[in-house]
């Protein structure tokens, strides 16, 4: 190398780490807080000072400023391009995620849901007006109801966790309707998503848990153990079941759980997060399910990055259909569309103030229409065969959690760090400098020092390639004993390691002024 | 005084007829930094294996169980504002609660200190 001149490598380069004056790295410019940028003094809009209007709220109006920053509309507008251009998204890279699908949102879906009709739509205009939206929603439920194969769907629960409540009330209303309302017993298996024994105690169900066989399964002995001549009249409400479950894998014995459950009386809760495993190869309701969440922001690609919004209509069977909640949309005899708003003495009643959220199923149901069902099969087939793709690639260097080909995801865990001094953390952290969004990490809690991947059906061949490639060399970097770029990763980000640590003990929710701004204030 | 292990990594020192619960080191490295404790009330009546207290790390939530059965006689409130007392003396200062345990016989059941190194390292 030539130490006088310039750098004649690229790493030379980059080992150099100056800090500059104004904190930006190049194009990757420095932002603060909002907060920090503005004053409460400035504004970017000149609006006349309101007179004239006594305030009608009495003592609840308020009394001082309320400090919020002003900015010119250069400086707002810098200000979120900034930020955005820090954020991870599955625009920008592979995004692998696993235990909440991050897929592509094909665009066709957006300039759908942008159409004047369903983008204004406005939930207390008359139904004859809405006509087309209404058909939206019943071609929609069409679809869910084919799909899985069954007879009912409610359209409003607003996310995945919601349907799961839903299901549970219909559940519930069916045992009080039928007078068996001692059945409160709830199994949930160990490979069941977190959420599932929430939602049974939210519903006043109690919570049996079933333990996982070393194939990361339903331990079946332990299953028929619980519910040896546990008959019709036995404590058992039902189950709620993951499939396929957390660890990726398809519960193979599910069929037998079906009819255990319902040889106890007891009615079968599938957890559908996963679906976009199964859809147009498996439908739900041949495998005896009676209730099933479909998250329509996973599995049909409407976007929900950064929290929202979701979207989770719940199919129901034959057994539980008649307690469906309200609203739901009927086809009338003129060939037209109306709403249920009021719940007979079998509906459960309502879960959301509306009709749910609208923006979600013009996209589902775009993404649904454009793929055709041979389409959305297809799309199964990538995304599983994705997953397994990245496993056989990985399996060699990196350890795989269980035996077999997987679903959706695949799940290592952390056999092949042992004895390297890098941990599952640091190995997450290391994938930020390759570009990537770190996996789902010590998650399932069954796994040591999980490592859960699902590349989806999104990605190609070439970006699959790539990934892999980053991953083994990160791997290989682990055993030949560089502990240190571990340790140090991330370098390439924004913020290097953050204090996780103070942050969950002592986290600072509230942003205070410095001292002289908030004197100059009063 | 004697101490016992479980499988899930508690251990209970025995003094007289009350014992002292707490998680083992390897546990509470296993965990990682710990950001919550949940402890029980005093009072509470627990079965051998009923869920005595909640140990929240960034990376998971776990239960402690109870390695026996017994009543909860004073809980170690120190925990609530500095949880990270469980990583820095697991063993000692760390303590999670103390009981009064309703039949010595349950502790036969457990590991002794030997054993239950053995255990850890087969893991």
């Amino acid at each position: 190398m030539n130490n006088t001149g310039r750098p004649t490598s690229p790493e030379a380069a980059n080992m150099n780490e100056r800090v500059t004056v104004s904190g930006s790295k190049g194009l990757d410019q420095a932002e603060n807080l909002i907060f920090e940028v503005g004053t409460p003094e400035r504004t970017g809009v000149d609006l006349p000072e309101p007179k004239g209007r006594p305030s009608r709220l009495g003592n609840h109006a308020r009394q001082g400023q309320i400090g919020l920053p002003g900015l010119s509309e250069p400086e707002t507008m810098r200000h979120y391009v900034r930020l955005s251009q820090k954020n991870y998204a599955i625009d920008l890279g592979v995004y692998p995620l696993g235990s909440c699908t991050m897929k592509h949102n094909p665009r066709l879906n957006e300039k759908v849901a942008r159409m004047p009709g369903f983008a204004d739509v406005h939930p207390l205009q008359p139904v004859s007006t809405a006509q087309g939206a209404l058909e939206v929603m019943s071609v929609l439920s069409h679809w869910l109801m084919t799909l899985c194969n069954m007879p009912a769907v409610a359209l409003t629960p607003k996310a995945g966790a919601h349907g799961e409540l839903c299901g549970m009330m219909a559940i519930r209303a069916r045992l009080d309707h039928d007078g068996a309302s001692h059945k409160r017993r709830v199994l949930v298996p160990e490979s069941a998503h977190g959420t599932n024994p929430a939602t049974a105690v939210q519903c006043g169900f109690t919570v049996d848990e079933i333990p996982a066989n070393a194939g990361g399964r339903v331990d079946m002995v332990a299953l028929r153990a619980k519910l040896e001549g546990a008959g019709k009249d036995s404590d058992i409400a039902g189950i709620m079941l993951t499939n396929p479950n957390t660890c990726g894998l398809f519960e193979s014995d599910i069929l037998e759980i079906a009819s255990l459950i319902h040889d106890a009386g007891g009615y079968f809760y599938c957890d559908g997060a996963n679906f976009n495993a199964l859809v147009g190869r498996v439908r739900p309701g041949d495998l005896g399910v009676d209730a099933m969440h479909i998250n329509l922001h996973k599995t049909f690609s409407t976007p929900h990055g950064g929290g929202g919004p979701g979207s989770g209509p719940t199919v129901l069977s034959d057994a539980l259909k008649d307690h469906a909640p309200v609203p739901y949309v009927v086809k009338t005899e003129d060939g037209g569309f109306d709403l249920v708003e009021n719940p007979d003495e079998k509906s459960f009643g309502r879960m959301c103030a509306f009709h749910g959220n609208m923006g979600m199923y013009t996209r589902s149901l775009a993404y649904m229409m454009s793929h055709g069902s041979d389409g959305l099969k297809q799309a199964t087939e990538d995304a599983v065969l994705n997953a397994n793709y990245v496993q056989a690639s990985l399996s060699d260097v990196m350890t795989t959690a269980f035996e077999g080909t997987c679903m959706h995801e695949a799940l290592f865990d952390d056999r092949f760090l042992k004895g390297t001094g890098v941990e599952t953390l640091d190995f997450a952290k290391a994938m930020i400098d390759e570009g990537y969004h770190p996996m789902t990490m010590y998650f399932p809690l069954v796994v040591h020092g999980a490592m859960l991947i699902e590349p989806t059906e999104s990605e190609s061949k070439g970006e699959l390639d790539r990934f892999i490639q980053s991953m083994r060399s990160l791997a290989l970097r682990a055993q030949a004993g560089m502990v240190e770029s571990f340790k140090n990763a991330p370098v390439y980000a924004p913020l290097r390691r953050l204090d996780e640590t103070q942050a969950a003990r002592k986290p600072i929710l509230r942003w205070t002024p410095p001292a002289d701004v908030a004197e100059a204030a009063e | 005084m004697s101490i016992y292990f479980t499988e899930d990594h508690e251990w209970i020192k025995v003094d007289g007829d009350i014992g002292t619960v707490g998680i083992s080191p390897y546990a509470a490295k296993q965990l990682g930094d710990v950001v919550f404790v949940e402890l029980p009330e005093i009072g509470r009546e627990m079965d051998k294996g009923d869920e005595a207290a909640v140990v929240e790390s960034v990376k998971a939530a776990s239960e402690v169980y109870a390695p026996v059965g017994g009543e909860v006689t004073e809980v170690n409130t120190v925990l609530e504002d500095a949880p990270e007392t469980v990583n820095a003396s697991a063993d000692g200062e760390g303590w999670f609660l103390k009981m009064k345990i309703a039949d010595a016989d349950e502790l036969g059941a457990l590991m002794d200190e030997a054993k239950y190194k053995d255990y850890c390292d087969g893991l």
